[in-house]
């Protein structure tokens, strides 16, 4: 779990970066030596059309304090249309995550193709700044007091279930 | 093949890179910290993994510990995933029991704080053990290769590469948009550093191409949609009317003669605007096929319908053909080659060098027609107001090393510049000056010709030029061109008056570079020229397999960098073609059909119609042959039926756990058990 104290407290972010734009985009940035925030994690897959909505909310419940998809840029995709795909699935997690008190700006999805190795660079920078001044999400201590929480009313009601009423 | 695959036995191997990786990520911090994770067997660190005997350890490795998952933390996946792989085979382990962990592009060239850059290191090592447990043996799936190819754009990266192709005995499709083939080294008079005239070495190629009988000709063509993959390209070829049947016509160009407008007036594009043209012609004596083509834009018919058609009459073979419409042919490849080349920069948008408003200032391409015997004024330069010039002042980098244009060197303008310089001189023994930032001559006999030149009286300033106008300030000068630069050698600004200008234009990429790189599925880099996969190890390659690229297209070049390259694309499409078949990446999703709903969702989602519906059973069905490994069913099917080899759930959610440091080992069975 990262550090919880605010003064040396560093965000998580994983990132699903497709293999053909965004990927390749940061080996350019590597290869160009374009410095960066150390604080993002990638996970290659074929396209970001396989990102699942459940990789995202996994991510977050698990402790990624954001998460940041990469991309072709629309009409790019090397697969003809799997970043629409992805967009439409994220529209719709866009809203299930603000109603889940996830703010707006820990997910981020971006069009990044495979030249724009400085595109990487700043949006991961952007992203990592932005992160931060929100502070840690911490979903997996809220689930863990949560648990107790509930295992505590479980316990209470049981208790009572006698006496009719719940507290 | 080990059989007690079932317990991961991972055998894990960081590499220095040198010190790439090392400086930065302590690589000793990260061996340790695996060695405890669960599954390990063999932790360790070495200083090249991809050198032979990396290779060898991870194959030893296998034998000796009974290893039966490999992970390997180096550089990117991109480069070296295929080399590791390949190790796995030799050491008797099925390649896909592997996965890479990039912390090199990834990791220590982008990270400059040690330990933040470690600790990133550990978490995506923790990530590939805990994803590697889930990986299944797969087979590769192999694929033939049509042994024909098509090669797009027909200048002489084009020509080279087809010629070496047919003469290997391959079928070759060479498709140009053009009228003729011959590109822009058909338009220059002579080339650097030889002086050999480019029509003397050009155009005997350009015949060979036309009477090849391996080489089909396409030009005045276009490729219009290109289907399938590596070895099995479906492309849709569009033939546009040139209002001539192209069997019929030889070439006699009596109807040039016989045109109803007896002088040529409209600007001929060939000689750059220099000269003139009939709306029926033919783009140069040598243009290859020698057919004629009729221009929609002037041709009083074909704008009109009103119009004597004496071209028609003049014709004893009936070549005309006024209903020709646009006409659309398959084709199936196995390999493409792209030599689209570039187009020059375009001098207006740099108006204080005042092209196109001082009519003495010329591009280098006009004035590569100007001095060619063949062009406008049969290689009399003579400027447009009708004067022999007696001097010429040569402006380098135009489009070039530019900030507000195009940054980059354009690698051939000093040479040519060079070379013109010594043309007008020996063609008009002008006063020659050349106005240059920085003299790049590399190349076999090109600083010996600028030695040549700096004895031949040539002029040399150093500084880039502010700018051209006509405030003359004496009689003397008057109806001259003042170039204003400051000379960084004296360190003082001059006025230079000359009689002609030549602009020194850079090469970019074509205007619809992004169109055609959409059509073939290929990258651009950020100055919009072709992606190569490797800039050092993979030139000619793009990162769509069975896709090459050779010459100006990738980057500008001259002419002999570009016939090595398009000889280097031949090669790779001959390597290809002569392996028969072609092993593709087995990362392409099937249905588990005991889960599968019958629900239709995927059916819509797959771009290659490769997921069909069984309706006797209610299922779905893909079929693995179209499946190009998206795996953009998977993630949408609602009752997680879809799997994707390499990119399975399973191995994908063990990935996020281990990046977020989430305990593997309580969560997950140790036993894994294969379907």
């Amino acid at each position: 779990m990262p550090d919880q104290n605010p003064t040396n407290w560093e965000p998580v972010i994983v990132a699903f970066f497709c293999n053909w734009c965004t990927y390749t985009a940061a080996d350019l940035a590597g290869v160009s030596r374009l410095r960066h925030a150390p604080n993002v994690r990638i996970v290659r897959i074929m396209c970001s059309g396989r990102v699942d909505p459940q990789f995202i909310l996994t991510a977050f419940a698990k402790g990624a304090d954001g998460v940041l998809i990469g991309g072709c840029h629309p009409g790019d995709c090397h697969y003809s249309e799997g970043n629409y795909k992805l967009l439409r699935r994220v529209r719709l997690l866009n809203r299930m995550l603000r109603d889940m008190g996830i703010e707006e700006k820990r997910f981020r999805l971006e069009w990044i193709s495979a030249s724009e190795g400085d595109k990487v660079k700043s949006v991961i920078n952007e992203m990592v700044a932005q992160v931060k001044a929100l502070g840690p999400l911490g979903l997996p201590k809220q689930y863990e007091e949560l648990d107790k929480e509930l295992e505590h009313i479980e316990q209470q009601s049981s208790g009572k279930e006698a006496h009719s009423h719940v507290g | 093949m080990s059989n007690n695959n079932k317990t991961p036995r991972i055998g894990f191997y960081v590499c220095h890179c040198g010190h790439n990786i090392a400086s930065v990520v302590d690589v000793a911090a990260v061996a340790e910290y695996v060695k405890t994770m669960p599954g390990v067997v063999i932790s360790r660190e070495y200083k090249y993994m991809c050198s032979d005997p990396g290779q060898e350890l991870i194959q030893s490795d296998i034998k000796e510990h009974n290893l039966n998952r490999i992970v390997v933390a180096s550089c990117s996946p991109l480069l070296h995933e295929h080399t590791f792989r390949n190790a796995l085979e030799k050491g008797g382990l099925n390649p896909f029991y592997f996965h890479m962990v990039n912390i090199r592009e990834n990791v220590s060239w982008v990270h400059t704080d040690k330990d933040a850059a470690t600790d990133k290191a550990k978490d995506l090592a923790r990530a590939a053990i805990q994803r590697v447990w889930f990986h299944k043996p797969l087979e590769k799936k192999s694929v033939p290769v049509n042994p024909d190819v098509l090669i797009v754009g027909g200048g002489i990266a084009g020509i080279h590469a087809a010629l070496t192709i047919a003469n290997a005995g391959k079928k070759v499709f060479l498709v140009e948009r053009e009228a003729t083939i011959g590109g822009h080294m058909a338009m220059f008079d002579k080339t650097f550093p030889t002086l050999d005239c480019a029509a003397c070495i050009l155009t005997p190629k350009m015949s060979a191409v036309k009477s090849h009988p391996n080489i089909t000709l396409w030009t005045y063509s276009e490729v219009e949609k290109v289907e399938g993959y590596v070895g099995n390209y479906k492309v849709t070829v569009k033939h546009k009317p040139r209002y001539i049947v192209e069997d019929l016509c030889v070439g006699c160009m009596d109807c040039i003669d016989k045109c109803v407008f007896k002088e040529a007036k409209f600007s001929d594009e060939f000689n750059q605007g220099l000269g003139k043209r009939k709306p029926v012609y033919i783009p140069f004596p040598q243009a290859t096929p020698q057919v004629v083509l009729v221009d929609p834009d002037t041709c009083l018919y074909l704008k009109t319908g009103k119009c004597k058609q004496t071209c028609v009459e003049a014709c004893d073979r009936k070549a005309f053909d006024f209903q020709q419409k646009e006409k659309f042919q398959e084709i199936e490849v196995g390999t493409i080659i792209l030599s689209t080349g570039f187009q020059p920069f375009d001098a207006k948008r740099l108006p204080e060098y005042g092209y196109g408003k001082y009519p003495n200032v010329y591009t280098s391409l006009e004035v590569e027609r100007l001095v060619n015997a063949s062009g406008p004024t049969g290689g009399e330069v003579v400027t447009r107001d009708g004067n022999h010039p007696k001097t010429v002042g040569i402006i380098h980098c135009v489009g070039s090393r530019d900030e507000k244009t195009n940054r980059w060197c354009s690698r051939v303008c000093c040479m040519y510049s060079l070379k013109l310089a010594h043309l007008i001189k020996e063609h008009t023994h002008a006063e020659v000056y050349n106005f240059y930032i920085d003299m790049r001559t590399p190349g076999k006999g090109y600083e010996e010709f600028y030695d040549k030149l700096l004895n031949e009286g040539v002029h040399f300033i150093r500084g880039r030029v502010a700018e051209v106008t006509d405030w003359t300030l004496s009689q003397a000068e008057a109806g001259k061109l003042i170039i204003r630069v400051e000379d960084t050698l004296i360190g003082a600004v001059r006025r230079i008056p000359v009689d002609m200008v030549v602009l020194a234009v850079g090469l970019e990429p074509h205007h619809d570079a992004q169109d055609v790189r959409r059509l073939f599925n290929i990258s651009c880099s950020s100055e919009g020229f072709f992606l190569e996969r490797h800039p050092k190890l993979a030139p000619v390659n793009t990162f769509t397999d069975g896709i090459f690229i050779a010459g100006g297209c990738q980057g500008p070049r001259d002419i002999p960098d570009t016939v090595a390259q398009a000889g280097a694309a031949a090669a790779e499409a001959l390597a290809l073609i002569n392996a028969g078949h072609v092993e593709l990446e087995p990362n392409t999703a099937y249905i588990r059909e005991e889960d599968c709903s019958g629900c239709k969702s995927c059916l819509p989602l797959c771009p290659y119609t490769a997921i069909t519906f069984d309706e006797s059973k209610k299922k779905a069905v893909i079929n693995e042959a179209l499946c190009k490994g998206c795996g953009t069913c998977v993630a949408a099917c609602p009752s997680g039926s879809i799997v994707q080899n390499l990119f399975e759930d399973e191995e994908i959610f063990s990935e996020i756990d281990g990046l977020l440091k989430f305990d593997f080992s309580c969560c997950k069975p140790m036993e894994v058990n294969h379907a």
